[in-house]
């Protein structure tokens, strides 16, 4: 292996790319609760007060809208701050400062305003933190004009997203999946960037497309392995970033497979893939040879016991079911 | 700086114009600068009251009885200190060097240009209480950069209720930042009496919770805004750490042009803050300081409703918002999906 493409994980991925944005950019500073000497509760940010000290790293009071509020104004006056939400299931704490002064400080200020702030927020079920430890929130923002929203599912994404957010003048919110903070992955040790709003095909298909957003990737491509076993060949996209969305990419593979299903751990019910579903419906629905149809997380709170969240998560089997039923659909 | 909170009431002037404190060092002309911005302060309240009675504005927030709270806050920030507010603060802003035509333009329902940043200020809040935390975002870059600069945010009697306020302050206390609370206490929020918003009987006790140093300060005297936003400033500017300064005034108009006090204000009210009005002590001090004279006070008095009518005259001759300009101000990098958004609407006009 050579030294420049090693392998390491999401969460060193992460840390790479915070830590060489911080190297390359003065600007740039991470704030948080517990991110200084505890390194994060998740350890990404791990030896990074050692490296930069504590104006740079900063552990917060426990106050989300503090954090998100105070990021906002560091934003506003030519900071490039980065903050950690613990968990996304705290960003309902500072939502206000999210939904109406992050996402509309630009457009109040009649465009004057840049607003480079990267919130990475963490999401996803670990396996039973219940239900205000679990959940994937990103629906809530989608409906939230002026947020991008980001949500990789590889270390290599991971790293190359967040510097694109960081780099950017526009507020991210970052998506981090906590089941995916130890997925390995070959990631340069060069500096690129992953652009927002390019999908990545992470397998080709005929039969049917499945797209896969976020830390469902892994279930997806281990369904997609299990229907090829029987015959079945699936496409597999990951938009990668939601706002925006490539929604050409989304398009062009249902074109050629005529078949739609979309995945994802976030609940069901105007779930992202409610929003890429209707966009299927808009501009491909001359192509769809069966209905779009959704696999996500049952309309109910996260579950503390582990065999009900097994129960109410996307599994392979639910995967690999839903594709086979609309391959084999007749109309 | 003892924690216990000192609550005892700063003044300069007395409500009869008597001085009662020692007068902070300010120029003669310095002294006119600061009446003739209480002075504009009370016509843009009335007139723009007025308009939108006519249906020529927006909805409006009166200012009425607080010009000196208003022009204290701002009047001695440089041009590289921050000024954040709600609508309460339209005043100060100006006094910070926000355009009366883009304040207008703002009322009035357009996108201003450069508003208000050009004046580092931030837009007014609406959403009560969280421009508190962007002055504590603003002063962290502030310390982080070494600079010499302090963030000033205005805030109302009945916002300090807000989870925000209370979250800002200890903020702002543990990062010993360079920041200036500066709550506009003036009785009521909307409809609803100090004494039902909190049982605590000043807000300098607030902050004293925080380990944030206050200041209780007559808001109706002007030269005791100024020597308390000086002495604040001064904590700033030298590392010493945030403080919050209450000033106590009072709402001689509506909320807003959408309310009607009189359902609720006992009038005997304003006959005693009709007494303790800022432009008439302050009017005093001048005269028998003999740096204003009864003519002066006329002609200053014309002046100022002459350049708010051309302001808006200019502004009444505006063409209509553009449409289209919206989908230009809500992303720096946009994606192609608000450019096809953006062009269905140009195709649909």
């Amino acid at each position: 292996m050579s030294t420049l493409h090693r392998e390491i994980t999401f969460s060193e991925a992460l840390r790479e790319a915070m830590t060489e944005e911080m190297e390359r950019d003065p600007s740039v500073f991470l704030m948080g609760e517990d991110v200084g000497l505890f390194g994060g509760v998740f350890g990404v940010s791990a030896g990074m007060l050692e490296q930069f000290g504590e104006n740079r790293v900063r552990d917060t009071p426990i106050s989300e809208a503090a954090i998100v509020g105070a990021g906002l104004g560091a934003a506003l006056v030519g900071m490039r701050p980065i903050v950690e939400i613990m968990f996304a299931d705290f960003t309902t704490v500072a939502m206000d400062q999210i939904v109406n002064q992050v996402a509309k400080a630009r457009y109040m200020s009649g465009g004057k305003a840049n607003v480079p702030l990267t919130l990475r927020v963490v999401n996803g079920a670990p396996g039973s933190a219940a239900a205000q430890h679990s959940q994937s929130p990103e629906a809530w923002f989608m409906n939230v004009p002026g947020l991008k929203i980001a949500i990789p599912a590889t270390p290599y994404d991971a790293k190359g997203l967040l510097k694109t957010a960081i780099r950017g003048e526009d507020p991210v919110m970052f998506f981090e999946h906590k089941m995916l903070y130890a997925a390995r992955d070959i990631v340069p040790a060069e500096d690129y960037t992953v652009p927002f709003g390019e999908a990545a095909l992470r397998r080709e298909g005929t039969d049917a497309t499945v797209i896969a957003i976020g830390g469902v990737l892994p279930n997806v491509l281990a369904a997609a392995e299990q229907l090829a076993g029987s015959g079945i060949s699936v496409e597999v996209i990951d938009p990668r970033t939601l706002v925006p969305l490539d929604t050409a990419a989304l398009v062009e593979s249902v074109k050629k497979t005529h078949r739609a299903v979309i995945v994802h751990e976030a609940h069901r019910r105007a779930g992202p893939g409610a929003e890429i579903a209707a966009v299927l419906a808009e501009e491909a629905i001359g192509y769809l040879d069966g209905p779009v149809i959704r696999v996500a997380t049952k309309n109910v709170p996260f579950p503390y016991h582990p065999e009900l969240e097994k129960f109410i998560l996307p599994g392979v089997d639910d995967i690999a079911q839903a594709v086979t039923g609309v391959v084999n659909y007749v109309l | 700086m003892s924690l216990i909170a000192d609550d005892t009431l700063y003044q300069v002037l007395s409500p009869t114009g008597e001085v009662v404190g020692s007068v902070p060092a300010i120029a003669p002309a310095g002294h006119l600068n600061l009446y003739r911005w209480m002075v504009f302060g009370r016509v843009f309240s009335d007139r723009m009251t007025a308009l939108q009675r006519q249906g020529r504005m927006g909805t409006f927030a009166e200012v009425k009885g607080q010009e000196a709270a208003c022009v204290g806050l701002a009047a001695r920030l440089t041009e590289e200190d921050w000024l954040m507010g709600s609508y309460r603060e339209s005043l100060a802003y100006m006094v910070k060097g926000v355009p009366l035509a883009a304040q207008l333009k703002h009322w009035g329902g357009y996108i201003p240009d450069n508003y208000p940043f050009e004046a580092r200020c931030l837009p007014f809040q609406i959403v009560l209480a969280t421009q508190v935390l962007h002055a504590v975002g603003i002063a962290h870059a502030i310390k982080y950069k070494g600079e010499p600069h302090v963030a000033v945010v205005g805030i109302g009697d009945g916002a300090t209720s807000e989870g925000d306020f209370n979250e800002a302050l200890n903020a702002a206390a543990v990062f010993e930042l360079p920041v200036i609370f500066v709550v506009q206490n003036n009785g009521w929020a909307i409809s609803v009496p100090r004494h039902a918003q909190t049982r605590v009987d000043s807000f300098v006790r607030r902050a004293a919770g925080f380990a944030v140093p206050g200041l209780r300060v007559d808001g109706n005297d002007i030269l005791a805004m100024i020597g308390a936003m000086d002495t604040a400033l001064d904590r700033a500017r030298s590392g010493g750490g945030p403080t919050l300064i209450e000033a106590e005034t009072y709402r001689m108009g509506a909320h807003t042009t959408a309310d009607d006090p009189t359902r609720y204000r006992p009038p005997e009210d304003l006959e005693l803050w009709g007494r303790r009005d800022p432009i008439i002590r302050y009017r005093k001090f001048l005269m028998d300081r003999q740096l204003l004279t009864d003519l002066e006070d006329e002609q200053l008095q014309d002046d100022v409703t002459a350049e708010f009518e051309a302001a808006v005259a200019e502004f009444e001759a505006l063409p209509p918002q553009d449409v289209a300009q919206h989908f230009d101000l809500i992303l720096g990098n946009p994606p192609p999906q608000l450019a096809r958004q953006k062009a269905q609407i140009l195709n649909e006009q």
